[in-house]
């Protein structure tokens, strides 16, 4: 496995070139073969994922940092910024390279029938690939700058595929360019943020690195690593002896020398490290993180340009900056107003961006940052609380929309809350841990979503063919679940992986989301009692308390669309003519249940059931450790399992799906007025219509900022600028003002040449443009001539006589 | 050094002259004739300043490939000649655009009404001329001429080929520039005649040591001499920019004057502008620059703001382009008045950035205006499906206007704003609000964006609009090219900016104000922590 981190840099290039290919080739490809090599690229990119994890393991975790060739650095300005392009291989970047590119691969497949007729086809596979090259390049950067291109990158993917069907007509295509702008302008707010953020650290730092080569992350698990790395060479190094000679005596001094070297893979990871802490590198060799734990012990005061701050201030400034960058890629309060907008897009890209990768690159973010997080415990309570009032908010927004994709954005937004709050209460492994999950139960879920309307879109083509009134269609929203009902019999397929996906999102043991929700919710628990100060304990408490809520809420908004969607009667001719969808669509969404249920177990808790010896304890968790300094900075047992938590978690679980069966179930979906049961009810009329206007956020938005904004730059471009400097000042007092004063000055002072302000020289021009106008038309070139004589010769007159005192 | 021979700088700078003087020789109807003619020389000119770079020597900070030959002795003026790392990059920013400009003309119909093709392609070339002059000329008096002389030809191409208000724009155009210009003549001439020469790097090193003495007693006290000459200089080059809030004649003659007029308006004649700031007023005037570097980034830091807000309220493409210029040179102003290497370097490259980029916008207009015949975003709508290499190249310039990581523009604005952030006269409040700039400009430009591309083509004029020429698509793709090339490799261009711009930023540090060095605590056995904040100090 010799230099198997040189492969890194393929994985943005495979999806680029697919991207390029079917960008200008695709066209011409057809259908058939722009989708085939789209799907190849992707599926590269998770070979090269799966051979970087090999080969990550066989160099026992330790990173790798490989310059791309071809490229010369990146922004360097003299010795003073150096911010190279260069890519990071470690457990981190791996982990997320590893589920993007799958699920990623898996989209691609689902797409194939989904985007089938479309006219676009092959752009739309052109902008996946695309998107999977930037995700990559967020992924896989070395520094905070190259994260920042990939961030961007992804967010002008999203754009793009928000904004795919910009040119529907009847309005449609304005309305999801709308959304494709909205989607982009409340990223840019979040992007305001990370620049500042990146700005600060780098004055701090001198560096925008993570980590430099041969710089140990985490310096813990290598001393241990290292540890168990001498018993099994020692032991095998026995062994042979054993073979060899049968002399015991001898044998202890023998493993002592029979101590390998160093072992070189070839790529700078070199195991046994020749450093077992970073002790020999100076701190400005350091990375950011390395250079920032040393600036706070010894408590430096950072001095910037002209000005000057403790480390700790500067610490929790920065990462307040980047919370807000991570506010708005992750879609939290206050900037969450864009991702159930996105959902015009595709139905795939909602699924692969708005909800299992893109839309986690602020999770991801702040897990990299962990070291600067877990500093700066005032930034930690506001992400806590954040995270937690977000998971609450969204999904108890969900459980008052009609629109299937809706339901399922407001669940995405509340299940990054869950993470966001993780990463406020210092449990980095357990935000990473359901990041993982998530990404795979809700993946299946758009997906889900998508094959139920793609099967009610050709339901309704069907009704309408059979009755011949196609033309005077009325409009259809093949996406509200008041038209469904009863299609658990229609589409079984999907019915079966919807129904995993709900328990999985549900948190119901034993599918995937039980285990990482549970995560969560312990370390939370944890950080409540063991908390270094009153920030992180008060924090620990609210998060536990409030995702406890939206984790009854979750289940309840789910189990309601099951009933509404899945179970009941059908409510609209189009539903019962919806057809299963076709296999390039099912397949996936059967993998993708497979992958729901057991996912979970790849960081199947510790001292649960003995479960953990056959499968692990904590895999991801201590695969983790190798790039993350905390995955439970101050939880000393995070990532134990709590029986009592994960009961009620369980509990408050079940008893949300047997609400909701109890409102929902047995034909009593919708009453009879054709709304919720839960609106007609006075005692539940105000709380759920509160939910469905989606606490009329959108209106607040409009009528506090998007519309003084506007009002505010309509008075500065007609009134200010235009009407009072442009027009008034400009033309009635400058000009006129400069004419009156020129023919005052012009009169006494002859040619009115003297009097070298603007307004002679300006007569000058228009009187010798009049004039030749007028006497030598067509002669235009005498016209720059003259003037040019002109202006030298004013110069001349005024430079003389001053030149000859 | 000193020859009067052909040097290739002045061969570059008088090339496109030279062609102006051929194209005197075609006749009108010969219009295949001129057009290549004057395409030609720009080409060669181009190429030209390709070859100065390469012959360029980045490790160097003075002045290269100088000529200078005495003009008027009696009175210390030369023609004096010479490129360091502030004007090179510029100089092939004109041979880049001038070229793409005359090409954009070629199929225009702006000369089935208005004719007189032979003089339109002189006035180019002598454009071209004089913009390399100002940025090559290091005698004062020199630059002057020149400064004037790009006047000339821009005055006639808004007042001969403009839309409807043509001669209102040129006229104003004219008169701004040249109300700047007196002050700054007046302090050339007192310049001039205190040192003896009008030679740049000789006064600059008699400022150094003292020889000519500017005494500065405060921003605008009583025998503040450097104050009142810096202001002489920074109003002309503040007009030329404009800074806010001297833009008022931008909007005119933005909007006015024909596709390649616009395109060299932004594209180069606007960074003489900031261009000026950078030559002479921080070299000549140090003391007076660090005093005033507040206040002018106040004026910076508003009319970034500003100008986007003012672009998003537009209702005509052409004027949301020209108030963006507002704001991105705010950007530049910004960086230049950091006063520190990364600002200055970031501001430089920005310069060239926004030609690009902003030139790249203009051409974009422009084609849309051949077609349409209208500037009114309200008219367009789903161009994207109409014309999809259009829509994609308006998307990436679009982007590379708004500074998206990976192209041009966000790597000017990022080292501009880290130079803002470490500067020792600005610092944290001033980036922050200028940092909200890039917030608003993806508000206008994905707004422009969205109007024009976007949307279902819902006017019937649209539908069958003509898909890009190859002329035109030839005109795009270089600037596609660099503004890739720009976003993923901006290091070379750095290099050719730094020894020189280090330089500078050292001459102008001295007059920083600052306590006593403080070096940071020390952790135990470490190497002593660098104060970051002291660039400029040596």
């Amino acid at each position: 496995m010799a230099g198997y981190a040189q492969l890194v840099p393929l994985i943005i290039l495979i999806p680029t070139l697919g991207a390029l290919l079917n960008y200008f080739w695709g066209a011409r490809l057809g259908e058939t073969w722009a989708s085939r090599f789209a799907i190849l690229a992707s599926a590269l990119t998770f070979v090269i994922a799966l051979s970087l994890y090999a080969g990550l393991n066989a160099a026992h975790g330790q990173a790798s940092v490989v310059d791309p060739p071809l490229l010369d650095g990146w922004i360097r300005i003299g010795e003073s910024v150096s911010i190279p392009w260069q890519m990071r291989v470690d457990t981190l970047s791996v982990t997320m390279m590893l589920f993007v590119s799958f699920v990623g691969t898996l989209i691609h497949i689902y797409a194939v029938g989904y985007m089938h007729g479309d006219p676009r086809y092959a752009r739309f596979f052109a902008y996946i690939n695309m998107f999977l090259a930037f995700m990559f390049v967020l992924v896989t950067g070395n520094n905070f700058l190259m994260m920042f291109v990939g961030w961007e990158g992804v967010g002008v993917c999203s754009f793009l595929l928000i904004g795919f069907w910009f040119d529907k007509p009847g309005g449609e295509g304005w309305r999801n360019s709308n959304a494709a702008k909205k989607a982009m302008i409340a990223n840019r707010i979040g992007d305001f943020g990370m620049i500042m953020g990146i700005l600060l650290m780098f004055w701090t730092f001198g560096t925008l690195d993570y980590y430099r080569p041969g710089e140990i992350p985490n310096v813990h698990i290598l001393e241990k690593a290292v540890h168990e790395y001498e018993l099994e060479h020692a032991a095998a190094a026995g062994e042979e002896q054993a073979g060899e000679s049968q002399d015991e005596d001898t044998h202890g001094s023998l493993i002592l020398t029979s101590l390998p070297a160093a072992e070189d893979k070839g790529d700078g990871a070199v195991f046994p490290p020749a450093h077992l802490d970073n002790e020999h590198m100076d701190t400005r060799a350091l990375g950011v993180f390395g250079q920032s734990e040393r600036l706070l012990a010894a408590g430096t005061e950072v001095h910037f340009g002209n000005f000057s701050l403790p480390i700790e201030t500067v610490l929790v400034l920065i990462t307040l900056f980047l919370q807000l960058g991570a506010a708005g890629k992750s879609a939290q309060i206050p900037l969450f107003v864009w991702l159930p907008d996105a959902m015009a897009g595709p139905t795939p890209v909602s699924a692969l961006i708005h909800a299992a990768t893109m839309v986690t690159a602020g999770v991801y973010m702040m897990v990299r940052s962990n070291v600067f997080f877990a500093n700066a415990p005032l930034t930690s309570f506001v992400v806590t609380v954040v995270g937690a009032l977000t998971a609450l908010l969204a999904g108890y927004i969900a459980m008052g929309q009609w629109d299937i994709k809706r339901v399922l954005a407001y669940s995405t937004i509340s299940q990054l809350g869950f993470m966001v709050a993780a990463v406020g209460v210092g449990a980095y492994g357990a935000a990473m841990f359901h990041m993982v999950t998530h990404a795979f139960f809700k993946a299946l879920l758009f997906l889900g979503s998508g094959s139920v309307i793609h099967g009610m879109e050709h339901g309704h083509h069907h009704v309408d063919h059979d009755h011949g009134h196609a033309h005077e269609e009325e409009p259809f929203d093949p996406q509200d679940m008041r038209h469904m009902g009863g299609l658990r019999r229609r589409m079984p397929i999907t019915w079966f992986t919807y129904l995993i996906g709900t328990l999985a999102l549900a948190g119901i043991i034993p599918f995937a989301g039980f285990w990482s929700k549970d995560e969560i919710l312990a370390d939370s628990w944890l950080a409540g009692l063991h908390g270094k100060d009153l920030y992180q304990q008060f924090g620990g408490y609210i998060a536990l308390a409030l995702l406890l809520l939206a984790a009854a809420f979750t289940a309840f908004y789910m189990w309601r669309q099951m009933e509404l969607v899945f179970y009941g009667r059908t409510r609209s001719p189009a539903a019962d003519h919806a057809p299963e969808s076709v296999a390039s669509m099912t397949v996936p969404l059967l993998v993708l249940a497979l992958f729901s249920v057991f996912i979970g177990f790849v960081n199947t808790p510790k001292a649960f059931l003995g479960l953990g010896d056959v499968l692990g304890n904590s895999s991801l968790t201590h695969f983790l450790e190798w790039s993350l300094a905390n995955v439970h900075p101050w939880l000393p047992e995070g990532g134990v399992f709590n029986p009592v938590i994960a009961i009620i978690a369980l509990a408050l679980g079940l008893s949300g799906i047997r609400l909701a069966r109890m409102i929902y179930g047995d034909g009593k979906a919708l009453s009879s007025g054709g709304g919720d049961p839960l609106a007609t009810r006075p005692s539940t009329g105000a709380i759920w219509r509160l939910a469905n206007a989606r606490l009329y956020l959108d209106e607040i938005n409009f009528r506090f900022f998007e519309n003084p904004f506007n009002r505010f730059g309509a008075f500065l471009a007609d009134e200010l600028d235009w009407k009072f400097w442009h027009d008034y000042v400009h033309n009635s007092v400058f000009l006129r003002g400069f004419n009156s004063l020129g023919e005052f000055l012009g009169r006494p002072v002859d040619l009115g040449l003297v009097d070298g302000t603007v307004n002679g020289v300006g007569r000058l021009t228009v009187w010798l443009s009049g004039r030749l106008r007028r006497v030598q038309s067509g002669y235009v070139r005498m016209y720059a001539i003259s003037l040019l004589l002109g202006v030298v010769f004013v110069i001349l007159l005024l430079l003389l006589p001053l030149l000859q005192t | 050094m000193e020859s009067a021979g052909l040097s290739l700088l002045t061969t570059v700078l008088f090339l496109p002259l030279l062609g102006a003087l051929v194209l005197l020789f075609l006749r009108e109807e010969q219009a295949g004739h001129i057009k290549w003619t004057a395409f030609g020389f720009s080409m060669a000119t181009f190429f030209g300043t390709l070859l100065l770079w390469l012959a360029f020597d980045s490790s160097a900070s003075g002045l290269q490939m100088v000529q200078r030959v005495d003009w008027l002795p009696q009175y210390g003026i030369s023609y004096y000649v010479g490129v360091d790392g502030l004007s090179l990059l510029l100089v092939v920013l004109t041979g880049f655009i001038v070229p793409l400009a005359i090409l954009s003309s070629f199929r225009s119909q702006i000369f089935e009404e208005r004719g007189r093709i032979r003089l339109y392609y002189l006035f180019m070339l002598l454009l071209e001329w004089a913009m390399i002059g100002v940025f090559v000329a290091q005698d004062l008096f020199l630059f002057y001429i020149f400064w004037e002389v790009t006047l000339v030809p821009m005055y006639f191409l808004i007042g001969i080929w403009g839309a409807e208000e043509r001669i209102y724009a040129a006229v104003k155009f004219l008169l701004y520039t040249m109300a700047g210009s007196i002050l700054m003549l007046l302090a050339i001439l007192f310049l001039g005649s205190r040192g003896g020469s009008f030679a740049l790097p000789e006064l600059i090193a008699m400022v150094e040591s003292g020889a000519l003495e500017l005494p500065f007693t405060g921003l605008l006290g009583a025998g503040s001499v450097q104050s009142f000459l810096f202001l002489g200089f920074f109003i002309a080059f503040a007009i030329k920019v404009p800074i806010w809030p001297l833009h008022s004649w931008l909007p005119d003659a933005h909007v006015q004057a024909p596709t390649a007029g616009s395109v060299i308006l932004a594209g180069v004649l606007l960074k003489m502008g900031t261009y000026g700031l950078v030559r002479f007023n921080l070299p000549l005037f140090p003391e007076a620059s660090v005093a005033w570097a507040p206040a002018i980034a106040v004026l910076a830091v508003i009319g970034i703001l500003y100008g986007a807000w003012v672009s998003y309220a537009q209702t005509d493409v052409k004027k949301l382009v020209a108030y963006s210029s507002v704001s991105h040179l705010g950007f530049v102003v910004l960086g230049i008045f950091a006063l520190n290497a990364q600002g200055i370097e970031g501001g430089l490259l920005q310069m060239v950035n926004h030609g690009i980029s902003t030139g790249g916008l203009f051409l974009l207009v422009g084609m849309l205006y051949e077609r349409r015949h209208t500037k009114a975003l309200d008219a367009f709508g789903g161009i994207w499906k109409v014309m999809p290499f259009f829509g994609a190249a308006g998307l990436v310039v679009v982007l590379s206007s708004m500074g998206l990581p990976g192209l041009n523009g966000f790597v000017g604005e990022f080292t501009i704003l880290l130079g803002s952030m470490g500067s020792e006269v600005l610092g944290f409040f001033f980036t922050m609000f200028a940092a909200l700039g890039i917030i608003l400009a993806a508000v206008y430009m994905l707004y422009m964006f969205q109007k024009v591309f976007m949307g279902d083509v819902d006017k019937e004029e649209n539908r069958n609009l003509p898909r890009l020429h190859w002329q035109e698509i030839a005109v795009l793709v270089p600037i596609l090219l660099v503004i890739l090339l720009i976003g993923l490799q901006p290091g070379p261009f750095f290099d050719t900016m730094t020894a020189t711009v280090d330089n500078l930023v050292a001459d102008v540090g001295e007059f920083i104000p600052r306590g006593e060095e403080t070096v940071a605590a020390l952790p135990q056995g470490e190497s002593p922590v660098l104060v970051v904040g002291a660039q400029g100090t040596k």
